[in-house]
């Protein structure tokens, strides 16, 4: 079986035996959810900066407490906080589309948010996560220390669309409908994995190159051809592609 | 295939709803029928999963297909929620010295590499008196403590009564983070964990025979046991949570997957994490409003009985919290 993904990724299998997959994050998108991170962290401080040099203003003390604890707050309990309450998610791994999840692909404990961020400080050792950062490198599964302690890890959020044939194949005119007998014997003859393949070439076109998009279309078409011969002028002045096309559109839209 | 996408596009959208609806409502209360309902499409899912997998042409199906599963999976199999949840008292009082208990031998090694570390302080000045200013932390190697114990005769607290706030405030947050740290270098096979442990040992051994040896033992006690009588075990229970880590991740007599080891002693060092935690806040609180405060503001006796009814409490705390609950 082609794995779905090109990057690293976690595969899995539910108790039933239906084998899925989930995209490990790569270092740089969680490097820059880290940096949004610290900028997010930054923020929060400066807020509670100003607020408690109003409370500074009647009792310099109680100020001067109170903003060293609710720092630290900040500084240990953002990441607890947001991971816990987004399931996994910070404001950067929001914003990078990745997300915590349990080792074996559930949704984590809190006991497993606070694991992970506990270990971040022997992460971060010496300075910038290179601890962390190594043993990630040298984890299969991309995991820090603070992840393999907590069992688990960061995958993307890829969202994957139903496929849309139906606004693909929509609004223009296929002059093989006209013949319903040949579209049915075609629907009949078509294979499963050739009317798939057909499809899909559609469906990604406008990423292939040009030399690439002529090949296969006029492959396709070939093939498409031999199975039923519609009328030569049904399809006369029709290109390889707009052949396929027509052709996908009887295969797979609803009589 | 097309009949296929006809009759199967239902269930995904179907599922996809509910989906949408169990991750913006985790608990939605849902009754047996809507239930088996969800299974039921999560199941015909999967069977389609199974029916696309070998056609690699159809990449964007099979992936949303998989996202449908994977999402399913994770809402059908998901833990129940910890059992602690908004119980915050009952889970001081028992959970947390149930955890303790459960691991006393990573408590009893702890307390060893302290007092080991205690030890070598103390042999440590006794060899080199000259090492003091080495080993003494936070200036103490830069006076004797009978001069300290002068200069805080004359001040009668002035000095921390101005700044009792951010002084408590900074203790609890540097001890949290010293003990959380010395937990997280459990990730070091313990290495780190014991390290700490041993070196937090050498600074109160050479600190009290510095003490001792210059005939401040009365005030050193009036300083030390209020504050280090929650202090110093809450560092060891840090320690004890590190190396239950390290020996989850070595493995010694467990032959259980590491992922699988780690699992189990998760909610404890998590427990356990929580508890040290609330100790370091109430050592905090002692240690600025209280422990530096020396005769004749506040007369030794005094603060050595509250030392010792604290040691007493937290003694019988850890060893009977929770016991009750957990016999029945």
């Amino acid at each position: 079986m082609k794995a779905l993904y090109n990057e690293p990724q976690l595969e899995l299998r539910t108790p039933e035996g239906m084998a899925f997959t989930l995209p490990l994050a790569g270092p740089v998108s969680r490097l820059l959810a880290v940096m949004v991170d610290v900028v997010a962290v930054s923020l929060a401080a400066s807020v509670i900066g100003r607020v408690t040099a109003l409370v500074s203003a009647f009792h310099a003390d109680f100020g001067a407490g109170l903003t060293t604890l609710l720092y630290f707050a900040v500084t240990v309990l953002y990441a607890i906080l947001t991971e816990w309450l987004w399931q996994g998610q910070t404001v950067g791994k929001r914003l990078m589309k990745i997300r915590v999840v349990d080792r074996d692909g559930l949704p984590i404990h809190v006991s497993q948010v606070v694991v992970r961020n506990l270990l971040r400080p022997v992460d971060m050792l010496p300075a910038f996560y290179l601890l962390g950062g190594l043993v990630a490198m040298g984890s299969r599964y991309g995991q820090r220390l603070g992840d393999l302690a907590a069992n688990t890890v960061v995958v993307r959020t890829r969202q994957w669309e139903i496929p849309d044939w139906e606004k693909l194949l929509a609004g223009k005119f296929n002059s093989m409908l006209e013949h319903p007998h040949l579209a049915a014997r075609l629907r009949q003859r078509a294979t499963p994995a050739l009317a798939g393949v057909a499809l899909d070439a559609l469906m990604r076109r406008d990423q292939l190159a040009d030399t690439a998009r002529v090949e296969l279309f006029a492959e396709l078409a070939a093939r498409l051809r031999k199975l039923v011969e519609f009328p030569a002028e049904t399809i006369e002045g029709l290109s390889d592609e707009q052949y396929v096309r027509n052709a996908v559109e009887i295969l797979f839209r609803s009589r | 295939m097309q009949r296929f996408l006809l009759t199967a596009r239902p269930v995904w959208l179907e599922l996809e709803k509910a989906l949408d609806h169990l991750e913006n409502d985790p608990d939605p209360q849902w009754d047996l029928a809507r239930t088996e309902s969800f299974y039921r499409l999560y199941q015909q899912t999967s069977a389609h999963l199974a029916e696309v997998r070998h056609l690699t042409a159809e990449r964007e199906l099979r992936g949303y297909l998989e996202q449908l599963v994977a999402r399913s999976y994770a809402r059908i199999y998901v833990k129940g929620a910890e059992k602690s949840r908004g119980r915050w008292w009952q889970w001081f009082t028992s959970a947390f010295p149930a955890a303790v208990r459960r691991h006393a031998k990573a408590g009893a090694l702890s307390v060893a590499l302290f007092v080991l570390g205690a030890m070598f302080g103390v042999a440590a000045l006794k060899i080199d008196p000259t090492a003091k200013a080495t080993l003494l932390p936070f200036g103490h190697g830069q006076q004797t403590p009978t001069q300290r114990v002068q200069r805080e005769m004359e001040d009668q607290g002035k000095r921390i009564s101005e700044a009792r706030g951010r002084f408590s405030a900074q203790l609890m947050t540097h001890n949290t983070r010293v003990a959380f740290f010395t937990l997280g270098l459990g990730m070091t096979w313990g290495l780190g964990t014991i390290v700490m442990l041993f070196y937090n040992g050498v600074i109160l051994g050479a600190v009290a025979l510095d003490y001792i040896a210059d005939g401040q033992l009365i005030f050193l006690l009036g300083w030390i046991l209020p504050h280090g009588s929650v202090e110093i075990p809450a560092i060891l229970l840090a320690g004890q949570a590190g190396l239950v880590l390290g020996h989850a991740l070595i493995g010694w007599g467990n032959r259980l997957p590491r992922r699988l080891r780690l699992r189990a002693v998760l909610p404890d060092l998590v427990t356990m994490a929580g508890g040290v935690a609330v100790l370091l806040i109430w050592a905090g609180i002692i240690e600025s409003f209280f422990s530096q405060y020396h005769e004749p503001v506040i007369p030794y006796s005094l603060k050595i009985a509250f030392g010792v009814a604290e040691t007493l409490a937290l003694t019988l705390f850890l060893w009977r919290g929770g016991a009750n609950e957990s016999s029945l």
